[in-house]
């Protein structure tokens, strides 16, 4: 399995430098834990790693082959999970889950789906439409999109929000499965995720005149959560 | 093209659960349509006369009502950065969302037209063209509004902003789709109107999941 890397990936949000001259590099099996303060582009860098958000200078590559030149094959080597969960009110979570394997390619996808329900502990949950799940039934729903549609890397932006502690521990020990079987892992968190011989990756270090500016910094930290306050703001305002 | 149905399905479940917006749509258009005998009389000749027109603006509306809603779920709960990032190209992840709303939206206003013809005493020589210039025209003001569906997302008051972009586009589609029906019923042939509208279909089939496509990029970055 080819090793995933970046290099000199420098990211702009609106007009704030968010990092710049950033390098790393995931081996098959290993793990990158994205840490800094909000607001230090964890958030940005695992959509720039996505392919959702595009990086203004620097390259992602596959084994030295950029993914700009194969971005299909890209998408098909990634499972994103960001701050949305993706779940729709009157699916069941079955259902849910089934609709993306099936889209990643799954020969049975409502058998996958019910699987992985299984391996996250709420197998009971299979029949209930989303709008009566929890936030952390909801959680567990979404990571487990990670095995009913399996990638070899695994982008988490925060995984363990709303989990409570035995899903953490059961979720690490699913992040430890996949890495032994060559899979790989990068990961922001403000919680602890066991991830043994994992690189740490700290984006304030890749992060212009953060530490001085605070203003500046306020304003980032609102970055990603004013962008969802936008759009419940806009939720409202439609007519 | 499994992944293609997959989404199609997906989006025709969601729409039929939920109920309200396969039958807002419809509703608005009859209504629409009811309430023209009210404002400009009940004078048989001069209802038949507007029939064609009526009852096209009345769909243009119709179809414009639920558009808003086409990427708006998806992009608020995170489905969209999913879906493009799967392996269906994001071009045919809008053909089939706009097919999913037009089979959901636009297909019953083919249905309810010829019963509102008749309500407006329109000639029976037009009811054949009326259907078909729908069946021609409804998909073009799906994949039309897809465009501006996909570049107001974020916006605020994006539905107003949404309706101000896409109805000049649909001017042409409203001028060939009446002047079929009204050839029709004047006894000449509707056959260039009907041309020029299945040409529009075809430039629009390509090109506007094309650009819908690049704006919905753009919306989750």
């Amino acid at each position: 399995m080819p090793v995933f890397a970046g290099s000199e990936l420098t990211c702009l949000r609106g007009d704030r430098l968010v990092f710049t001259g950033l390098d790393f590099r995931i081996a098959p099996g290993g793990a990158l834990v994205l840490l800094g303060p909000n607001g230090s582009g964890k958030s940005s860098l695992l959509r720039v790693m996505a392919g959702l958000l595009k990086p203004i200078r620097g390259t992602l590559s596959w084994d030295g082959v950029s993914v700009a030149d194969e971005p299909d094959a890209h998408r098909a080597k990634v499972q994103y999970v960001g701050h949305l969960d993706a779940v729709k009110p009157v699916l069941t979570a079955a259902e849910n889950l089934a609709f993306w394997a099936a889209l990643a390619g799954s020969g049975d996808p409502a058998a996958a789906a019910l699987r992985a329900l299984d391996r996250l502990g709420v197998p009971h949950i299979a029949g209930v439409p989303g709008r009566y799940l929890s936030a952390g039934q909801k959680r567990r729903l979404n990571l487990a999109r990670l095995l009913a549609a399996p990638a070899p890397l695994w982008l988490l932006d925060e995984p363990t929000v709303a989990l409570d502690r035995a899903a953490i521990a059961l979720f690490e020990g699913l992040i430890a499965e996949h890495r032994a079987e060559g899979g790989m892992v990068a990961l922001s968190t403000h919680t602890d995720i066991a991830t043994p011989g994992g690189t740490e990756l700290h984006l304030d270090d890749f992060t212009p005149y953060a530490a001085d500016d605070h203003d500046e910094y306020g304003e980032g930290d609102g970055d990603e959560s004013r962008e969802h306050h936008d759009r419940h703001h806009d939720e409202g305002a439609a007519p | 093209m499994s992944r293609f149905l997959r989404l199609v399905g997906r989006d025709l479940r969601l729409a039929l659960r939920q109920g309200s917006d396969a039958t807002i749509a419809v509703m608005f258009f009859v209504l629409c349509v009811v309430l023209f005998p009210f404002g400009v009389g009940p004078e048989p000749n001069i209802l038949a006369r507007i029939a064609a027109g009526v009852i096209w603006v009345a769909a243009l509306l119709a179809s414009l009502l639920s558009l808003e809603r086409l990427f708006q779920t998806d992009y608020e709960d995170g489905s969209l950065e999913l879906l493009s990032l799967s392996s269906l190209p994001l071009e045919a992840a809008v053909v089939a969302k706009t097919l999913a709303h037009w089979l959901v939206t636009g297909v019953p206003l083919i249905v309810a037209a010829p019963l509102l013809a008749v309500l407006l005493n329109m000639d029976a020589e037009g009811f054949g063209v009326l259907v078909l210039t729908l069946t021609l025209g409804t998909p073009i003001l799906s994949l039309i509004g897809s465009i501006g569906a996909a570049l107001t997302l974020g916006a605020r008051r994006g539905g107003v902003l949404l309706s101000l972009l896409i109805l000049p586009l649909y001017i042409p589609v409203l001028i060939f789709g009446a002047g079929a029906i009204d050839a029709a019923i004047n006894g000449l042939t509707p056959r260039p109107h009907l041309l020029l509208l299945a040409g529009i279909l075809a430039a629009a089939l390509p090109l506007a999941p094309w650009a819908g496509a690049a704006a919905l990029r753009q919306a989750v970055e």
